[in-house]
């Protein structure tokens, strides 16, 4: 009786915590959005170059890393399929295993947890002890809106470098995997590959695909800053507002993730 | 576009404020405030470590609430107003926070500097420099401007604090313990230049700014002709000017 209570009163206490969370985030990725609609214009001269570093910081600084995922991708994938394929004797599903695993899941999912590893966690450590600091204050005292100044450049620098980066994995991973393919004799030409790749992909896929990566990209930003900056952090406490961060990040891109499974399964 | 017209009344003023701890409200540090700081008044306020006079400082310069009464900036009750708003009024308040100025470690010198400028006029970097340079002049800082902060001493990070605070050449200055931990030298250097930016100086147009300095020991501004203000046991004093410096 007491056991059930108590296992009771822990998952009572998760649900209201992550239902806090839940309620303190959607806040502040409000706060941030009206700042980015009303502002965008403001201190262009200082603002945009920041978006564009950003933008560098995310995306470009890892495409050498997402280039090497994306080989390793498509061998994988296509490696088992193949064999699996080849088995039943329906190579020509190929193209349409390609679509469905590495354009509509793996793709989006790898880059997006790329990026809260290496840019996601950065961002955490880099705000909270901005915060701890005193920074923070020191921007308001200059009468300088953090959020606009700190977290608009993040959010929109780092939806749009997991656009990028996902559409940069796709591609990569599509060609390498063929490029196995080959290697292994598959009786598959160039032409016959990409007509199914073609044909799988339905116009919905790439509304999807951004929609998807954009909604990953900001998530993971307005966790990360949020974890980094809304609450008045210690700098002992950055470490484990950091870890937070991150098991916040993955949680929600996996719950986002499941709700594109289902608009892919309505349509 | 209606041009706004230039407010004549005090620059900051409280009436029955209750100043509290980072704004916490269960953290009270000071009541019953009334105060008026005026254009072209020098105010140096002491109290004991801990009395509350950064929290002071912070709510009349518009970054902290007060828990209770009404303080007004440029006219305008702070409770009152939205964060928009309140960040607007900022722009005509420079604050110089103690112990190295809060500088951006990931900016050098110049961008420090520049960030108000360019933040709040739309500039980029090219176009701030001329002003960061007359800055760095003007603080006696010289040719650091490509410096990180985190190499200065304490005394020119906190010029380079002052510098950035006068980059939008505000109205009123509020300064947290500026002469702590420096050197009579530099201290001297201090007390002149806050002298002459409350009396009118060059750079400023010279216009008359409010100058609200804290301060554990008021014997650094003995002979000058300050106001004192003193916290003591949560109770705020005036002082008035005085021959001689009082006792904190």
């Amino acid at each position: 009786m007491f056991l059930r209570r108590s296992l009771m009163s822990v998952a009572g206490g998760w649900i209201l915590g992550g239902l806090e969370t839940v309620h303190d985030l959607g806040a502040f990725l409000l706060i941030t959005v009206s700042v980015i609609v009303t502002k965008f214009n403001t201190a262009r001269a200082l603002v945009h170059p920041m978006i564009r570093a950003q933008i560098a910081r995310a995306g470009l600084k890892l495409l050498p890393m997402v280039t090497f995922l994306a080989c390793a991708l498509g061998l994988v994938v296509i490696g088992q399929t193949v064999l699996l394929l080849n088995r039943y004797g329906a190579p020509k599903y190929l193209g349409m295993v390609m679509v469905s695993v590495v354009v509509r899941e793996l793709g989006p999912l790898l880059a997006a947890l790329l990026v809260l590893a290496r840019i996601g966690t950065a961002n955490v450590v880099e705000l909270g002890t901005a915060r701890a600091l005193g920074e923070v204050e020191a921007l308001e005292a200059l009468a300088i809106d953090p959020i606009h100044f700190l977290v608009a450049p993040r959010v929109i620098g780092m939806a749009l470098a997991i656009f990028s980066l996902t559409v940069y994995l796709i591609l990569f991973a599509l060609l390498s995997g063929y490029a196995f393919a080959f290697l292994q004799n598959v009786p598959l030409t160039p032409s016959e590959y990409f007509d199914q790749l073609a044909l799988s992909l339905m116009w919905q896929d790439f509304v999807l695909l951004a929609l998807k990566t954009l909604s990953f990209g900001v998530l993971i930003a307005t966790v990360t800053c949020y974890e980094g900056l809304a609450k008045p952090v210690r700098l002992e406490r950055v470490s484990s507002a950091t870890a937070r961060a991150v098991g916040e990040c993955v949680v929600g891109v996996v719950m986002l993730d499941a709700l594109f499974m289902i608009v892919y399964l309505v349509i | 576009m209606e041009e706004e017209k230039p407010w004549t009344g005090p620059l900051a003023e409280a009436e029955g404020a209750a100043i509290c701890y980072g704004g916490h409200p269960s953290q009270l540090r000071l009541s019953g405030l009334d105060w008026k700081i005026a254009a072209g008044s020098y105010w140096v306020v002491g109290g004991p470590p801990d009395s509350g006079k950064t929290d002071l400082l912070a709510t009349m310069a518009g970054l902290q609430r007060p828990a209770g009464g009404v303080v007004r900036i440029f006219g305008r009750d702070v409770t009152e107003l939205g964060e928009p708003d309140l960040l607007k009024l900022r722009t005509k308040v420079g604050f110089v926070f103690k112990g190295g100025g809060r500088m951006f470690s990931d900016l050098t010198v110049a961008e420090n500097i520049a960030l108000p400028l360019r933040y709040h006029q739309n500039l980029d970097a090219d176009h701030a420099l001329d002003t960061v340079h007359a800055l760095l002049d003007l603080t006696d800082l010289g040719n650091i401007g490509p410096e990180r902060p985190q190499r200065l001493g304490m005394s020119q990070q906190q010029r380079v604090g002052l510098a950035r605070a006068l980059a939008l050449k505000p109205d009123a200055l509020f300064l947290d313990e500026p002469l702590a931990g420096l050197g009579w030298r530099h201290r001297q250097w201090w007390l002149d230049f806050l002298q002459e930016l409350s009396s009118g100086a060059a750079f400023m147009d010279r216009k008359k700014l409010a100058v609200v300095v804290t301060t554990n020991d008021f014997a650094p501004w003995s002979g000058r002709r300050v106001e004192y203000a003193v916290i003591r046991d949560q109770r705020w004093q005036m002082l008035g000017e005085q021959k001689e410096p009082p006792n904190v």
